[in-house]
């Protein structure tokens, strides 16, 4: 029997409705459970001694006076660890050519960025660590530094990594048709400069983990906050020798992840080892301070694109130069290649063209490492493309909605392939502008617009279409030899109490998994979501999953869970039937009790029937199956990934005296596919355009010459603010992918990918009749007023 | 990081406060609303000095009507300014400048006095005091004395306090009939310390203007009043770019705080006047 999506009336319909967060209310009273909530006996603290220097080779350590301090058990130095830690290297094979050098747990001989961690002293508590660690005496020889991207590869610059050869970590093309003809035939060709800044994911909670290393039974507890904890499990195994099986995570609350906790850190596995070398459990907890400098930094991307348009302004192609550095190491097991990777795939990604060409080119340099944050690559591609759509509108008088409409895919194209070879199984961004244009009044907005300019005031607005990469199979790192499962897992039983569980193999970082799980299994077996209860978060108890990334949760997870409840509902049916003598064909479970599927009538409550199964089972025929639990995975194969597709629109207000933008409003239309939780899948796509407002207007982090990060705290990293945030509007069309009975795409991302786009469009609206343009994020007050001619160097 | 304390005392009244900072021998720090040291302290930015709690020290908190002048307690809590109906009537460009600092949790804690004596430079109520020619009143072992607000500010987070003396209040003269006072700010979102900031105070004997977040004390920009005077706001706002010498950091540059003084200037005159947009 299928599910009737499309009847809001049919029994148990939970997937498609708001239904409450089960763990909500427990957050909100502040009884969350994080990793530093959890106390254990014998624990200990450590604190790192951390480079202060982009790039120098370590001489000596002098530990000494580190030791005398009271409170301090032990100091240990990269070469203690690497005694019982093998080094990692983080590259994968189908991104061809990458290489990073090995990297240790904490730098042995050569530390290659301020805050690489050296030194790590552990005492009774976090204050004495650190009292011990301002002591160690590290004799430094500075070395000399890379930090400017465009110039990482010339000849003179000195090479980070000798045993490398050269600063290049990463290079592809990709290319289709014949780019230099569309270029020389073209109507229009406009280019222009874009840069993303550098900037990093700013969890709530910071990077914390607890290991716990009991050498009696060789096993290793991990309480971690991540997004992956069986990546995470094969991760220790494997570089501090130990047997997959003897390493246990287990992933409580968690504070925010964005894609900053689905990553190897050096300093989480130096605790691990650090454990494993005292026979103690061992907490580390990021401060603020560490988290700006050794949290993951992303989009750091300096980009030459152009268009090609015919004059009617239809697209021919794109030809985009990206350019990216990614610190000193690429990142482990994800590697740092897959940001540029993602950026020249995602060009020009909504619409319908022949010839393409984009190439990244991925440099080391003395920084913090960047890797996967949010929506990974494309606010870039989406900046890339949108701004250059919209100035080539400008430049042929076309209004900006109406270019897009000229080159969209059409919404029944599908399945097709884009130039970039990504494949799309059913879009529908002619719908969504549609949509879009209605919500936000469109032409009541430009008269508006218009109205303002003749009182000197300059508003402007933005759109941005996009596509989103979702639900991700092993195509994305499998394929590449990393142990990340692209397959997700569940498990449902039913116990005595006719009450249901859920174990799940993705995680929860505060978005609402488990209530999407919740509801998801609710449906599935036919009881209420209050009564499912979700366990996620435990290598040892769990199916084996991926965890959360890539826009995964809803698309795999649920996909998995609805199978497996709907496999308990069978299984509780068939044991009904049996019991009431019934045909299981006319049973249904509904609100938790078996009624008779055409009338609706109560036949038997789900605690009745576990009562007997669990403790009568004698009254039973011996050969009926009793299982009263199910477990499905679920992965995807006929599509390497998901696309989800939206648009969004900004209205803006430029201040042309001072450079300030103010957010007016904002709106998203968005397709991922079925809805499960309306709200859930609004605040996701909220949150996700929050993030992108960020990097359009805030969010920058800035390092020197030398390599020294200038703005490590959060009053001088500017975060968006809620007296900042503009209005947002949302709106849904639903595309439900066909690979699966659910048919939901993830929607984690949409928001963030978008948003920084629109509001440069808008912005760029506004500064038009002046004949001014930005293009390199975030739109600081002194970037406009530069770019209006106010300010000059 | 964790913060590392030297100890921590309360005072129980003024006196006992100053004797425990003489006793400390310059290793004391006044805590009043603690929204600047806890924040240093938490940074290991300020470590090993003992703590001389004066937040309990009620004498030095609240606004009292001195005829001719107003005298705000050290102690005043920024919310307080804000609410305060003496301020409000006599000196509102106070009460206004709490509307831009920081957020409510901060407001309810900090207290005018911390904000003085940190002196920095970024902060509103310095550069406020200033162009409001306030008068300082501090107590020491050797007893009070008053400090003309022109001598108080030392440079970078510099002021006339020693070690061991406390700020107690700090007294205002009451805005004349028709006195105007403005202050003007860019800020990157609301709450955050100004790129640039500026306050004009228009009396009878002439105009006052300071500028905040643009060099490393608040001054008074004595050639762009002189200008103010005349009538000449365009060299007011030539004379202003010409003579402050503001920094560069990751929020601005010094050219941007430059410009935006001749327009935060602009804007205060525009304000003024009744020109304001
Ligand atoms: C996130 C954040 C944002 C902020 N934004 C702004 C802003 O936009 N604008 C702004 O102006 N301020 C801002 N502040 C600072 C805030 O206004 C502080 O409260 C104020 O600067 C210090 O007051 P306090 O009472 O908290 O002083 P404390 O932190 O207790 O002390 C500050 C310093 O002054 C000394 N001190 C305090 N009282 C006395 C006294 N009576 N006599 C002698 N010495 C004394 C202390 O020893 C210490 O050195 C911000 C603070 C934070 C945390």
């Amino acid at each position: 029997m299928t599910l009737q999506f499309g009847n809001p009336d049919r029994p148990n319909s939970y997937i498609g409705k708001t239904v409450p967060r089960p763990n909500a209310a427990r957050l909100v009273e502040g009884r969350g459970k994080y990793v530093d909530d959890i106390v254990l006996p014998r624990m200990v603290h450590v604190a790192f001694v951390r480079s202060p220097f982009a790039h120098a080779n370590i001489n000596s350590i002098e530990t000494a006076d580190a030791l005398s301090v009271k409170g301090v058990l032990r100091v240990l130095t990269g070469a203690d660890l690497a005694e019982v830690c093998t080094p990692w290297v983080a590259v994968l094979a189908h991104l061809k050519g990458l290489k990073s050098p090995p990297e240790h747990p904490m730098a042995v001989d050569r530390a290659c960025w301020v805050g690489e961690p050296v030194v790590a002293v552990v005492a009774t508590s976090r204050a004495a660590a650190e009292d011990g660690a301002e002591l160690v005496d590290v004799d430094y020889e500075q070395l000399p530094v890379v930090t400017d991207m465009m110039t990482a590869l010339d000849k003179d610059t000195p090479v980070l990594h000798p045993e490398m050869g050269d600063n290049l970590a990463f290079q592809r093309i990709n290319e289709e048709g014949d780019i230099e003809a569309a270029f020389a035939g073209a109507h229009r060709v406009v280019s222009a400069q874009f840069s993303t800044a550098r900037h990093t994911g700013i969890t709530l909670e910071p990077r914390s983990i607890l290991v716990d290393w009991n050498p009696a039974e060789a096993q290793m507890t991990a309480y971690h906050a991540t997004q992956a904890p069986h990546m995470m499990q094969t991760v220790l195994a494997k570089h501090l020798n130990l047997a997959e099986s003897r390493v246990r995570v287990i992933c409580g609350d968690v504070g925010g992840s964005y894609g900053i906790k689905v990553h190897v850190y050096p300093d989480e596995v130096a605790t691990a080892a650090i454990a494993k070398i005292m026979g103690r459990p061992v907490k580390f907890i990021a401060d603020r301070l560490e988290s700006f400098t050794t949290d993951i930094h992303a989009r750091d991307h300096k980009i030459e694109a152009k268009i090609a348009v015919d004059k009617d302004g239809k697209i021919l192609g794109f030809d985009v130069d990206d350019w990216t550095a990614i610190g000193a190491y690429s990142v482990y097991p994800r590697t740092s290649a897959i940001e540029g990777n993602q950026v020249i795939n995602l060009c020009g990604g909504p619409y319908d063209f022949a010839d393409y060409r984009a190439k990244t080119t991925v440099v080391f340099q003395n920084k913090t490492p960047t890797c996967q944050y949010r929506a990974v690559g494309h606010p870039i591609a989406v900046a890339i493309t949108e701004g250059l759509v919209d100035m080539a509108a400008a430049e042929l008088g076309l209004d900006p909605i109406e270019i897009r409409r000229r080159n969209m895919y059409a919404d029944d194209a599908y399945p097709v392939t884009s130039p970039a070879k990504m494949r799309f199984e059913g879009l529908s961004h002619h719908q969504s502008m549609d949509k879009l244009v209605e919500l936000m009044d469109y032409d009541a907005l430009r008269a508006d617009q218009a109205e303002a300019r003749k009182k000197g005031i300059y508003r402007g607005i933005g759109i941005a279409a996009f596509i989103e990469l979702t639900n991700p199979s092993p195509f994305m790192y499998g394929i590449g030899g990393a142990r990340i499962s692209a397959q997700d897992g569940c498990t449902v039983r039913m116990d005595p109490d006719g009450s249901i569980v859920a174990l799940s193999g993705v995680t929860e970082q505060g978005q609402g998994t488990e209530a999407m799980l919740s509801q998801i299994v609710a449906e599935g077996v036919g009881v209420r979501p209050n009564n499912v209860r979700v366990i996620t978060g435990d290598t040892q108890v769990t199916p084996y999953g991926g965890g959360t990334w890539a826009s995964r949760g809803a698309g795999i997870g649920g996909e998995a869970a609805l199978r497996a409840g709907r496999a308990l509902r069978e299984s509780i049916l068939e044991v009904a039937a049996t019991m009431l003598q019934a045909d299981q064909n006319n049973l249904d479970i509904r609100d938790g009790e078996v009624v008779d599927s055409d009338t609706g009538a109560a036949r038997m409550p789900l605690e009745e029937l576990g009562r007997i199964v669990y403790f009568r089972g004698d009254t039973l025929p011996e050969d009926l199956p009793r299982e009263l639990v199910q477990t499905r995975h679920y992965i995807t194969s006929e599509y390497p990934f998901a696309f989800t597709n939206g648009v969004q629109a900004s209205y803006v207000e430029v201040d042309t005296d001072t450079g300030e933008v103010t957010l007016l409003k904002h709106w998203c239309v968005e397709d991922c596919g079925r809805i499960i939780n309306p709200q859930l899948v609004d605040e996701q796509i909220r949150g996700g355009i929050v993030q992108g407002l960020g990097g359009a207007l805030f969010e920058e982090i800035h390092y020197d010459e030398e390599g020294q990060l200038l703005n490590g705290s959060m009053a001088d990293y500017l975060v968006p603010m809620a007296a900042e945030m503009p209005d947002m509007v949302i709106g849904h069309v639903e595309t439900p992918t066909k690979e699966s009975e659910l048919g939901a795409k993830g929607a984690g991302e949409a928001g963030t990918a978008g948003a920084p786009a629109a509001v440069m469009n808008a912005i760029n609206d506004a500064l038009r009749p002046k004949g001014a343009q930005v293009s390199a994020m975030p739109f600081t007050p002194e970037r406009i007023l530069r770019a209006l001619g106010e300010i000059e160097d | 990081m964790k913060a590392s304390v030297g100890g921590y005392a309360r005072a129980t009244d003024l006196q006992h406060a100053i004797t425990l900072l003489e006793a400390a021998d310059g290793m004391a720090r006044v805590l009043a609303g603690g929204q600047s040291l806890v924040a240093a302290m938490n940074m290991r930015l300020s470590t090993g000095d003992l703590l001389v709690d004066i937040s309990r020290l009620s004498e030095l908190r609240g606004v009292t009507d001195e005829g001719d002048t107003i005298r705000i307690g050290a102690l005043t809590r920024h919310v307080d300014v804000e609410g305060n109906a003496l301020v409000r009537d006599h000196a509102p460009l106070l009460a206004d400048a709490v509307k831009v600092i920081a957020h409510a949790a901060i407001r309810n804690r900090g207290t005018i006095g911390g904000a003085l004596a940190l002196a920095d430079p970024a902060a509103e109520f310095p550069a406020c005091v200033l162009a409001l020619g306030a008068t300082l009143h501090v107590m020491g072992s050797d007893g009070e004395r008053t400090i003309a607000v022109e001598d108080f500010f030392q440079g970078l987070f510099e002021t006339e306090l020693e070690p061991e003396e406390i700020l107690t209040a700090i007294s205002i003269p009451k805005a004349e009939m028709g006195e105007r006072q403005v202050l003007q700010e860019v800020t990157r979102r609301s709450g955050d310390y100004a790129l640039a900031g500026l306050c004009l105070v228009k009396r009878q004997g002439g105009h006052r203007v300071t500028m905040l977040s643009v060099g490393e004390q608040p001054e008074l920009a004595t050639d762009a009043m002189a200008k103010l005077d005349d009538g000449d706001i365009e060299g007011a706002i030539v004379s202003l770019r010409a003579e402050i010498d503001p920094p560069s950091d990751t929020k601005a540059s010094a050219k941007y705080r430059r410009h935006i003084a001749g327009v935060l200037l602009r804007r205060a005159v525009d304000q003024v006047t009744g020109d304001a947009r």
